[in-house]
């Protein structure tokens, strides 16, 4: 149990997706206008790593060891289809989570958090609840790096910025002082790992 | 002057420069993030990391614009995926095989080249709607350019975060390096700074002009 809660905080904080190993970069400074939308990417976010934890574990147990060499290939059309069938039953079962999650479910799933996250629970071996709760954390690690970004974003809309510090340039910086920030999580279990 | 021989020889050369520096794709485009910032801290991870990405890429080009007529459109993005998928899975073990090292120090990186938005991007826009001699230009530009922008972005986190180039030590005993660049936020600094600068330069030039 312990070993979980540990592997949940280290994906949350200590190894953020979004601020110290830079996946999912692209809607993280394209889509974080508005917390709102940021918030909502986010959840749906968390939904499509737990469908990729599972889905990578059910392929490395019962298929890859037959051809490791084909786990790129398989990891992302399995991923990516999956992601359209939960989508499609979503749809049919439930139009309010449907309608709350949206356009992000097909944008998401080619984002690299996610195939990064079935190549890193891979590369470290996870089971099967050690990785629904790393794609949980992670998850959870990337709405927050979102919403962070979204918030502080608004606020500089009523700034008076110089004109060549906007864009891009801009939001790169405030996302390195957030992740110096996170960088203070980093010897949060130096001790008891 | 219009040969058709010339023309065809200009847009090639087009083709390969506009990706170097007009169309840089992580300057100008701000495309490939990810593998921009995460292994960019030191210059030779910069330099490895923008090969094996361009060899991917050209790899790929080929394929696609081969392929662009029997590939059904409704299909092409998976097509493309899984073309892409293969080229990284053959540089995947190649740098096992050959540079343990560095495949050890890139990691899951080097498998992540595949959702690179910069390689499926020429795809769709580029190599499946043109020859494979225009195909591969293109591809070769717009990776030469992508390989540029990652060793300096690399060298300047090496050369703050540890004072040194290429592993050579370059400031003496007395320099305290700025550990911050070498780890992930250095990563957001030293991008963010060179847009700015790049951003400056533009402005400083319409106000000359």
């Amino acid at each position: 149990m312990n070993e979980l809660i540990w592997i949940f905080i280290s994906a949350l904080l200590v190894n953020n997706f979004t601020l110290s190993l830079f996946l999912g970069l692209c809607p993280f400074l394209g889509v974080t206008q508005r917390l709102e939308t940021a918030f909502r990417l986010g959840l749906a976010n968390i939904f499509v790593m737990v469908i990729t934890a599972i889905a990578s574990y059910v392929l490395n147990t019962w298929v890859l060891i037959y051809a490791p060499y084909l786990r790129l290939i398989s990891f992302i059309i399995v991923i990516a289809s999956t992601v359209q069938f939960v989508e499609m039953a979503i749809k049919k079962l439930s139009p309010d989570l449907f309608k709350a999650l949206g356009i992000f479910l097909p944008l998401i799933t080619t984002n690299c958090a996610i195939l990064g996250l079935a190549l890193f629970s891979t590369n470290k071996g996870y089971g099967f609840m050690e990785g629904i709760v790393y794609a949980l954390g992670a998850g959870g690690g990337v709405t927050l790096a979102l919403v962070l970004l979204a918030g502080i974003r608004e606020e500089t809309k009523i700034l008076n910025i110089p004109k060549i510090v906007e864009g891009t340039a801009l939001n790169l910086i405030i996302a390195g002082i957030v992740s110096m920030a996170f960088m203070g999580f980093a010897g949060l279990f130096a001790n008891a790992a | 002057m219009n040969t058709k021989l010339e023309i065809q020889d200009g847009a090639a050369a087009q083709e390969f420069i506009k990706g170097l520096w007009k169309e840089n794709p992580v300057f100008v485009a701000v495309l490939g993030m990810c593998p921009a910032l995460a292994v960019t801290n030191s210059g030779i991870n910069g330099l490895a990391m923008g090969l094996a990405t361009t060899f991917v890429l050209i790899s790929s080009s080929v394929l696609v614009s081969l392929l662009r007529n029997a590939i059904p459109k409704q299909v092409r993005i998976t097509a493309y995926i899984v073309i892409i998928a293969t080229f990284v899975t053959v540089i995947d073990f190649l740098l096992a095989a050959f540079f343990p090292d560095i495949h050890k120090e890139l990691g899951a990186f080097i498998a992540l080249i595949v959702v690179n938005c910069l390689i499926l991007g020429r795809q769709e826009s580029f190599a499946s709607k043109n020859s494979v001699g225009l195909a591969v230009m293109d591809a070769a530009g717009m990776s030469f350019g992508f390989t540029f922008a990652l060793l300096c972005i690399g060298l300047i986190r090496e050369v703050l975060g540890s004072g040194s180039i290429f592993g050579f030590g370059l400031f003496g005993e007395g320099f305290e390096p700025w550990i911050v660049m070498i780890l992930p936020p250095g990563g957001f600094f030293a991008l963010g700074f060179l847009l700015l600068g790049f951003n400056w330069y533009a402005q400083r030039k319409k106000a000359m002009a």
